[in-house]
């Protein structure tokens, strides 16, 4: 924009510096709400009016990872004491924690298993889109292809579909083969997702990697399959993180697949987390838990890649 | 002597040392190829079969062909043009939103600002999030008794989600705050790559801020802007995660949810194959376009 000279520009300015504090505010309140909740005990969740100031807890956690009876009890003095500090986390609320008859452990909830699903899902399928997108990227990239444009088009194509438009067809081809609830089915699935945009990022990096540096390795004596590991791919290993981290979080947030496609063995968190919320009550602070600790990996992931957003979310069509 | 040959005779060396060009290309592409044709192709296909019979998948009686009768059955259901009437409002409301937010927030941020990066970067955040959990967050955000909006709002108990009219404003809103960092980051590359000198002209010749903005930096930053909402509109009117958690209001009805109702829950998988049908048509109408832009964008 223009350089700031006049008076006037500089309050003008100085109006944009409040407006744009006030958006920030704005748009990052749902987020730091979903963090707070995540530490209120249950009392201060939903109080009118809502509850800013509280002291922080970690009791939603242990909630949150723990099996809980259905009948709210009071816990005994003595029985409280005694416990290690974990229990007395949940004791504190007045519920009592499930426990193996046998051996007497805590039994754990479902959501860790869900979130363990989520990782196991999303990490293979990455790792394989990835890899099989750079490959392709490559191909397209540096050789002639017969009608380049519309292979890539209808690469392009596979991810344009509504998911719910797929799972149809997917769900009853699913079940016949006996992938349905199954990891594999998930990465299956995830992997044919992320494909297409893996080629799409990988070829605007690998076009930019300038040919001459494999002619080079060629003449030194390299074959095509040497230059390109050990040429092309460290050039282009920024890229290839980059396209990692946009693929596992695509496959980490996904929902509606996840939804259909699974039940119970292989379900993953995001429809597992509205699930508890159910009818009657809702403890809101142990659904902000269980919120809280599935957007972390993805909140650390947006500040690594905050210089790739922009060419990953438009498929590469816009370099920044 | 030989490696001097070699050298002026690149295919024959390369054929030698075993994979040939046109091996590694082939090796490198059509496992990709393939796979998505498996997973996408072959299941539409199978679905396209699927959309011409009586076919439900919760029972075990074999799928009768009954031509086009599902798609007869559907073009005349007054309740499916509701869904895409509901659609398009929604389509409208939270792409019109997005850009409004969006290109404001580029515009505020294409100034002098302490700490732009950071700001920027925190923006970017709800994008980046699950639209399952955020919708799930959201209701509880618009929840009438404790919910901080109407607390903020000093609106008492009113019922962001229960209230038939004000209910598909309230799931678009959340689509609004997801999406508008999207464009607002394809809009501040559009706005960094207006050149400096036509400002610097507009400024010789004394040009109001109107006509600044109307003649240099809009139809500067419109191309990049389309490509922005088309992306969006094509996501939008996929829209399923958030919708489905918010809100069963028949108003907020999109088709995407109607879909996976009548295919996973009346399971009439003929039928909803059929729509699935119609809805991929539309869909590829919109995609078209934006590759038709993409590809003007990208030979700029």
């Amino acid at each position: 924009m223009a350089e700031i000279k006049t008076k006037g520009e500089v309050a003008l300015n100085r109006v944009a510096i409040v407006a744009v504090l006030v958006a920030l505010m704005i748009m990052l309140m749902p987020i730091y709400w979903i963090a707070s909740t995540a530490f209120k005990p249950r009392s201060l969740a939903t109080t009118v009016p809502p509850t800013v100031v509280f002291e922080p807890t970690l009791t939603p956690f242990a909630k949150l990872f723990t099996k809980r009876s259905q009948l709210r009890q009071p816990v005994e003095e003595d029985v409280y004491e005694a416990a290690p500090w974990w229990e007395q986390l949940i004791y504190d609320d007045g519920e009592q924690v499930v426990k193996n008859r046998k051996t007497g452990a805590i039994t754990s909830s479902g959501y860790w298993d869900r979130y363990k699903n989520s990782l196991i899902v999303s990490i293979i399928s990455t790792f394989l889109a990835v890899s099989m997108g750079t490959l392709t990227a490559y191909g397209f990239s540096r050789f002639k292809v017969k009608g380049e444009q519309d292979w890539l088009f209808f690469i392009l194509s596979t991810r344009m579909l509504p998911p719910v438009v797929v799972a149809i067809p997917m769900f009853l081809m699913y079940r016949t083969v006996g992938l349905y609830d199954t990891h594999l089915g998930l990465i299956i699935l995830y992997t044919a997702f992320n494909l297409s945009f893996a080629v799409w990022i990988m070829k605007g990096f690998i076009d930019e990697i300038p040919k001459e540096y494999e002619e080079a390795a060629l003449v030194d004596g390299y074959t095509r399959l040497q230059a390109f590991f050990k040429i092309v791919l460290p050039e282009a290993l920024t890229g290839i993180a980059a396209t990692a981290v946009f693929c596992f979080i695509i496959a980490w947030n996904e929902y509606a697949f996840a939804l259909m496609m699974t039940s119970r063995n292989a379900q993953t968190a995001p429809p597992y987390i509205p699930s508890q919320v159910g009818s009657g009550l809702p403890d809101w602070s142990v659904i902000a838990a269980g919120a809280f600790l599935f957007l972390l990996p993805v909140a650390i992931f947006t500040f690594l890649l905050r210089n790739h957003l922009l060419r990953g979310m438009s498929f590469g069509a816009i370099r920044k | 002597m030989t490696e001097l040959i070699s050298r002026l005779e690149p295919d024959s060396r390369a054929a030698s040392r075993g994979f040939s060009d046109l091996s590694i290309r082939n090796l490198f592409i059509i496992p990709t190829i393939a796979f998505l044709i498996i997973f996408n192709v072959f299941p539409l296909l199978y679905s396209l079969w699927t959309s011409f019979t009586d076919f439900r998948a919760s029972t075990t009686a074999p799928a009768n062909w009954i031509g086009l009768a599902n798609y007869r059955e559907l073009l005349s259901d007054p309740f499916i043009w509701r869904n895409f009437t509901i659609t398009a409002k929604y389509v409208l409301i939270s792409v019109t939103g997005q850009v409004v937010v969006g290109f404001g927030l580029a515009m505020l941020l294409n100034r002098k600002i302490p700490l732009k990066g950071l700001i920027t970067t925190l923006l970017l955040l709800p994008m980046m999030l699950s639209m399952a959990v955020v919708g799930l967050f959201w209701k509880l955000l618009y929840d009438p008794s404790f919910g901080i909006i109407n607390y903020f709002l000093g609106l008492g108990k009113f019922e962001w989600l229960a209230d038939p009219d004000v209910a598909l404003y309230a799931v678009a809103l959340v689509d609004i705050w997801m999406w508008s960092p999207f464009v607002m980051l394809l809009s501040l590359a559009g706005l960094s790559a207006v050149p400096k000198h036509l400002y610097e002209a507009a400024e010789i010749d004394r040009a109001g801020p109107f006509y600044t903005f109307f003649r240099i930096t809009l139809p500067l930053v419109a191309p990049i802007l389309m490509i922005a909402i088309i992306f969006r509109t094509m996501e939008a009117f996929k829209t399923f995660d958030h919708a489905y958690i918010l809100s069963s209001q028949p108003t907020t009805e999109l088709i995407a949810i109607r879909l996976y109702k009548m295919a996973f829950l009346e399971w009439q998988t003929g039928l909803s194959s059929a729509l699935a049908y119609i809805v991929l048509i539309m869909v590829v109408a919109i995609t078209n376009i934006y590759v038709k832009y993409l590809n003007k964008a990208k030979a700029r």
